[in-house]
């Protein structure tokens, strides 16, 4: 991360009466970054957006853009364009008027401010529908009225509020590799709400998951989701095997434990981790387990009963009974080699790798 | 819409004959039948006497018989003598200043309620009402009361020492008319401006706000464009009943205020002459009609130029 960062937000805290919507918030966001802010709907991520926009203000702390404090600061001094999660497109206006809105008190001279909204226009690709209006746009043409609009007053920061869960799945993932190709064009900051962890994973440099006002951690995608801190990540970024370990040994960055049919093996110890009656909880992702074929063998294997089987097109999620373990194993196979075949109720045997075993807070 | 497409479907089948059979089975078959009461309602109290007042435009009265010939001596006389033709610039000025101050009004009033009513939104509503309980004629009276000679505006302006003698300018002219009517079309303003109000979407507004501009250069651009059907509907509410009103004018705008209405029932009463009172009506309505419209436009024109 380089010296300044581009947005640094310290010890924010936001109430409503006695509900705590940010509970002392810390976060630095460097110049350039793609960020995202992920987590369940009434985690404080919308407020935090808002915040930096200035359409709400902390009751706490310090928001610095670019170096400046901008508590005070309306939102319309502030070096920072929003794109609504409605988009906001005024209906009144046509698909021009509604990107040259903010221009206009530029005073730019006529052919410069035509210029920069042709430009804007064909960066997201609407060039052709300057002429439209509001509800004569497609849910996507509309959105991308939106990142014109903003992108136009070349902000410092992009904020974009869940711009992305009003469109259609297909439309989404089309929208995410275009906003991703958008953001390294323009090599502006953007800011990301959303709620959905694969938007964020396949959009961000780095994440940061909200839970109940605060940050629980952030991390880059692949950090995030193979290195979740605490239990509440790691099932929010998707599906995770949980069991209870008993702790055999600690230092301040390791922890050594005794898992039920794991054995024993010594993991990165997280964050504020605090032992409950010796024992600790270790997470596995289901797609880190791999059924095993005949006779095929692995240093690390567990053997269990099929008692159920999801079929999902690409993939099939096997719910494997282990012997032993409190909770049967959700193993995530490919379905290249016939786990969609499996009976329910056949034997199998899955190997793991050891690495792909975390230790979590609760 | 509904209705319409309602329609084309019904057309589509290959056998035209089976259409009229299936159309009493319509959509617009039965909507028609739902409102056909408040329909023939409408019809008989609002076109019929039209007709007839168009009709007696066109003929003459001597004393109680009624010449039914065709003749445009009414029309002459309406538009050609002084006297109508002044009641007739009058009674149009009042109502186009009684509406452009009570839109003017009531636009903070709906704004404040619709932005800034919080919870009791439709308390404030109910408030603004509240005036319209007592009998229209009773407010009316009620400002002769506080504009009068003796009326609370003058001794109250005679206590605080910013007159020295009664005004005689308060009561009985066109400005009393004015006062009265604002008045009481006040509500009838604020209700459709608010509806319009509260339509406007508010993540719009930030938006406008994180585009850059001020409270004020956003509701300029975005709120007051967005809210104009309110506006014009307000406006049109209280223009057109105004132009012919005739209680106002008679109980509180004396020589000066009289508008219209006062000669329009005067030709129908004492002068006894209903084909020029019904050729004066006919003028009258066209008149409003040409001038609604062309304050629709006016006020369409105006926020085009601010955006």
């Amino acid at each position: 991360m380089p010296e300044t960062p581009m947005i640094t937000i310290e010890a924010v805290n936001k109430f409503y009466g006695i509900y705590k919507a940010l509970d002392d918030v810390s976060l630095d966001i460097a110049a350039g970054e793609f960020f995202s802010l992920l987590g369940p709907s009434g985690c404080g991520k919308t407020t935090l957006l808002r915040s930096i926009a200035g359409f709400d203000t902390p009751s706490t702390g310090d928001i610095r853009i670019d170096g400046q404090s901008v508590i005070g600061t309306p939102p319309n001094r502030r070096p920072t364009n929003m794109v609504f999660q409605s988009y906001a497109i005024f209906p009144h206006l046509d698909v021009e008027e509604n990107v040259a809105y903010g221009l206009k008190r530029l005073k730019l001279d006529a052919s410069e401010e035509r210029r920069r909204v042709g430009a804007a226009l064909d960066q997201v690709r609407l060039g052709h529908l300057g002429k439209r209006r509001a509800h004569e746009l497609s849910g996507g043409q509309r959105q991308r009225v939106a990142l014109a609009r903003a992108l136009v007053m070349r902000p410092k920061v992009l904020l974009l509020d869940e711009p992305l869960s009003a469109l259609d799945k297909k439309l989404r993932e089309e929208m995410q590799v275009e906003l991703r190709s958008l953001q390294k064009a323009v090599g502006i900051t953007f800011i990301l709400v959303t709620h959905d962890q694969y938007e964020a994973l396949a959009l961000s440099d780095r994440i940061a998951v909200m839970f109940g006002g605060r940050i629980a951690q952030v991390a880059t995608p692949k950090e995030i989701y193979q290195r979740p801190t605490t239990r509440q990540v790691a099932d929010f970024l998707g599906g995770m095997n949980f069991m209870k370990a008993r702790i055999t040994g600690e230092t301040a960055t390791r922890l050594s434990v005794e898992t039920p049919r794991f054995g024993g093996v010594t993991l990165d110890k997280p964050l504020g981790f605090s032992a409950r009656n010796g024992t600790a909880t270790i997470g596995i992702r289901p797609e880190r387990l791999r059924v095993l074929w005949d006779d095929a063998r692995s240093d690390f294997e567990v053997a269990g009963r099929v008692v159920d089987r999801h079929y999902f097109g690409e993939i099939t999620h096997l719910i494997v009974d282990i012997p032993g373990m409190e909770q049967p194993l959700s193993v995530s196979e490919t379905n290249n080699f016939g786990a969609d075949d499996i009976p329910v109720g056949d034997a199998v045997r899955l190997a793991y790798d050891p690495d792909a075993l975390v230790a979590l807070s609760d | 819409m509904a209705v319409l497409s309602g329609i084309e479907v019904e057309q589509r089948p290959a056998h035209p004959r089976k259409n009229r059979v299936r159309w009493t089975a319509s959509d617009e078959a039965s909507g028609l039948a739902l409102i056909s009461p408040t329909l023939l309602y409408a019809v008989a109290l609002l076109f019929l006497p039209i007709l007839i007042v168009v009709a007696y435009s066109f003929w003459t009265q001597d004393y109680l018989t009624i010449d039914r010939t065709f003749t445009l001596q009414n029309y002459q006389t309406a538009l050609g003598e002084p006297i109508y033709q002044d009641l007739l610039v009058r009674s149009l000025v009042i109502s186009l200043v009684v509406s452009v101050v009570t839109v003017t009004v009531s636009y903070p009033i709906a704004w404040f309620i619709s932005f800034h009513g919080g919870a009791h939104k439709n308390l404030w509503l109910f408030l603004i009402t509240v005036p319209c309980w007592t009998s229209y004629l009773l407010r009316v009276m009620s400002w002769k009361v506080i504009l009068g000679y003796g009326g609370v505006m003058n001794t109250g302006l005679l206590s605080i020492g910013i007159i020295d003698k009664p005004l005689t300018s308060l009561l009985y002219n066109s400005n009393a008319v004015v006062i009265t009517l604002v008045h009481s079309w006040a509500a009838f303003a604020i209700l459709p401006i608010f509806v319009s109000l509260e339509k406007v979407d508010r993540s719009l507004i930030e938006a406008a706000h994180d585009l850059g501009d001020n409270k004020l250069m956003s509701f300029l651009r975005v709120t007051l464009p967005l809210s104009l059907p309110g506006v014009i509907s307000a406006f049109l509410i209280v223009m057109i009943p105004t132009v012919g009103d005739y209680v106002t004018p008679k109980l509180v705008g004396g020589k000066d205020g009289v508008m219209i209405a006062t000669a329009i029932q005067a030709q129908f009463g004492k002068g006894a002459n209903w084909p020029l009172g019904a050729a004066l009506s006919v003028t009258t309505m066209v008149i409003v009609s040409a001038a609604a419209g062309i304050a629709v436009l006016a006020l369409k024109l105006l926020v085009r130029m601010a955006k």
